[in-house]
């Protein structure tokens, strides 16, 4: 198959809010720049991102960086850098009102300034007072945002390739990354990116989870591409789920629900939180009560026929008070549910929500790896931002509001690294004769499968997998299970078949793509998952139910080849602060 | 053919609300539209994925008439 070629000087793969604001440092900074999207750019998953963005702008109540620091670092529960953590939280401020100097259409206080609101695990003083700390477009920061950085990026001649999918990182025998393989959704057509850098934003892989609250879109490209290029994924065992989305569609139902006084009940109309949490019960925080549904359904007394779900009960807070106060809600609940809340408790189920693990960087977006001598040693040419990228400010558990901090501030920072890179390396390094061939081996045994496995179906399989061996609470024996039933789910996406074998528009052929890029980061989660022996933020055993830090104080390095881990130290020093040393998380 | 299979495409969205109501919309109903409602269609998948989930919703009043039929249907999806 011919191939072309185009060349450029930076590569980016994805058009959320974190390579978008990448790309817009560079393109300002007059660089070419090709940005790769499956889909419209203000169509990428950052647009529901709807809280708003952490920075310590102290319009509503005092704040400082300091403060946001400790609450980040204490909410990752010492697993986050802590050097990323200082860098990320003192330029929060700086880049909010960069933002609002883009024209992004931040709510107003009376006097003027930025609209902040309180969220989850914001402190004042480090653990006092509620914190005031989020900076929100209504509940459309994300969409703000993103309209705010594709207007930027147009006017300063950022080249988009929209409805085009990345298929593979192209390198050089020193793993020198030189591009990336692409396709054109609408075409079919394969073209080779050459570039002087590449940078993957391409958001998370929410989608490995049967019960997802992620878009259809969130499949871990990025993450598949960097595995099948030799490079490790880090801390995928840890992953944020919310304990109340709508069984089998996945759409959160807010926690305002149980606020208003709703409340969840088990199959014997039993309402089980009271054990779980005598005090606080349905309104303890997401994980305990993602955690005891689990338990509950494990221990056979979940709902319905497979008894896989909890039910969610608010008809007792009256007609009224559902159509007044919880209108969103009921909306949700008949739509995607089948039943009026009014009448009838929603049928629930914990559900995968963010993905703290990702591609491991440095603080300057670089992808770093124990590559050749050192442990955290650049890997030339590659660079990561956002929910795909492990820098680590989430560590084993992600703050609220804090994503969108993270994308902007990470993908302005990797910006400004590879625009001083770009200054410096002026050629595009030779493409290696068989640059191409695992891509197109790859496009080709596809077209070429004789007999092969429906993607749906093994795509399913992939997602019940992940859900029942590798949920909010895991066990040392569904987890030493999980690891061989994922292997032999592999072994079947390596030999799926599409009937479809047109060109235009395939979306067959994207979603067995696709599909290559999931099994990279389940096989990732489990196997991390299986090799984690403690309980930390979102990562919770039943066989080892308490933080190690004498142990585990550590991020596992995920590696696809032989499926090896391997472990790196936590960075516990600030860049000029002292350390927060670790302690027990209570709230 | 080319028009179905780019609509499949362009239901592919930011939002899991969207994503859903979408997909069912093209499982059920896509197959029975007339030309002029598959241009609705089209325009209205150019819309934000907010605004077009708000339509589909909260039941926000469209100026624009032209696409109120194909709307309706997304509603009842």
């Amino acid at each position: 198959m011919a191939i072309i070629k185009r060349k450029f000087d930076a590569v980016i793969v994805g058009a959320g809010g974190a390579g978008m604001r990448a790309a817009l440092q560079l393109s300002e900074a007059g660089f070419k720049v090709a940005v790769i999207t499956k889909v419209f750019p203000t169509r990428s998953h950052t647009v529901a991102a709807q809280g708003g963005i952490a920075a310590s702008l102290g319009n509503v109540t005092e704040d400082n960086w300091h403060w946001h620091m400790y609450d980040t670092v204490k909410g990752s529960d010492y697993l986050g850098d802590q050097d990323a953590i200082e860098f990320m939280c003192r330029q929060a401020s700086e880049v909010v009102y960069e933002l609002e100097h883009f024209g992004m259409p931040f709510d107003r206080l009376e006097n003027g300034k930025i609209y902040q609101r309180p969220f989850g695990g914001q402190s004042q003083n480090f653990g006092g007072a509620q914190a005031t700390r989020s900076c929100a477009t209504a509940d459309r920061t994300g969409h703000a945002l993103l309209h705010t950085l594709y207007q930027r990026n147009v006017q300063a001649n950022t080249q988009f390739f929209i409805e085009w999918m990345g298929l593979d990182l192209i390198h050089n025998e020193q793993g020198e990354v030189l591009g990336l393989m692409a396709m054109e959704i609408e075409t079919g057509e394969v073209m080779l990116l050459h570039a002087k850098v590449t940078l993957l934003a391409t958001g998370g892989g929410g989608r490995v989870f049967q019960a997802s609250t992620n878009a259809f879109i969130n499949t871990g490209d990025g993450l598949g591409m960097a595995a099948r290029a030799g490079i490790p994924l880090e801390d995928m065992e840890f992953w944020q789920f919310h304990p109340t989305g709508v069984y089998g569609a996945g759409v959160l139902i807010s926690e305002a629900v149980r606020g208003e006084g709703g409340y969840l009940l088990n199959k014997d109309g039993e309402r089980f939180m009271e054990r779980y949490a005598p005090n606080a019960r349905d309104l303890a925080s997401r994980d305990v009560i993602s955690r005891a549904l689990t338990t509950e359904i494990r221990e056979g007394r979940g709902c319905g026929n497979n008894a896989d779900h909890l039910l969610l009960k608010l008809d007792h807070l009256g007609e009224n008070i559902i159509r007044t106060r919880l209108p969103g809600i009921r909306e949700i609940a008949i739509r995607f549910a089948q039943v009026d809340p009014i009448n009838q408790p929603i049928p629930v189920v914990p559900t995968a929500h963010y993905m703290m693990g990702g591609i491991p960087t440095n603080l300057h977006g670089q992808v770093v790896a124990p590559y050749k001598t050192g442990p955290e040693e650049v890997i030339q040419g590659l660079y990561a931002v956002g929910e795909c990228a492990c820098v680590s400010v989430h560590g084993a558990n992600r703050l609220g509001t804090n994503s969108l901090l993270d994308i902007v501030v990470f993908g302005r920072a990797a910006g400004d690294q590879i625009a001083k890179d770009l200054r410096k390396n002026l050629h595009h390094k030779p493409l290696p004769i068989t640059v191409a061939d695992k891509t197109l081996a790859r496009l080709a045994r596809l077209d070429g499968q004789k007999n092969g496995e429906s993607v749906a179906q093994v795509g399913d399989l992939l997602r019940q997998t992940m859900q029942t061996h590798c949920g909010v609470f895991r066990f040392a024996d569904m987890l030493k299970q999980g690891v061989v039933k994922i292997n032999e789910i592999a072994e079947r996406v390596a030999h799926t078949e599409i009937h479809d074998k047109s060109r235009v528009f395939n979306t067959a052929r994207v979603e067995a793509l696709e599909l290559d890029n999931l099994i990279e980061v389940a096989l990732a989660s489990m196997v991390s998952a299986e090799g984690r022996k403690e309980s930390r933020g979102a990562h919770a055993r039943d066989d080892f139910p308490i933080r190690d830090d004498d142990k585990w104080l550590k991020h596992t390095l995920y590696f696809s080849e032989n499926q090896r881990l391997d472990y790196k130290p936590v960075r516990l020093k600030p860049l000029t602060v002292g350390s927060f040393l670790p302690q027990e998380r209570v709230y | 053919m080319k028009q179905l299979t780019r609509a499949r495409w362009r239901c592919r969205r930011g939002l899991l609300e969207l994503d859903i109501v979408l997909q069912r919309f093209m499982n059920e109903r896509y197959a029975l539209l007339c030309e002029p409602e598959l241009r609705q269609f089209d325009a209205l998948l150019d819309l934000s994925d907010n605004d077009l989930w708000d339509m589909i919703k909260i039941k926000t009043e469209v100026s624009d008439t032209r696409s109120q039929s194909v709307l309706q249907l997304l509603r009842a999806i």
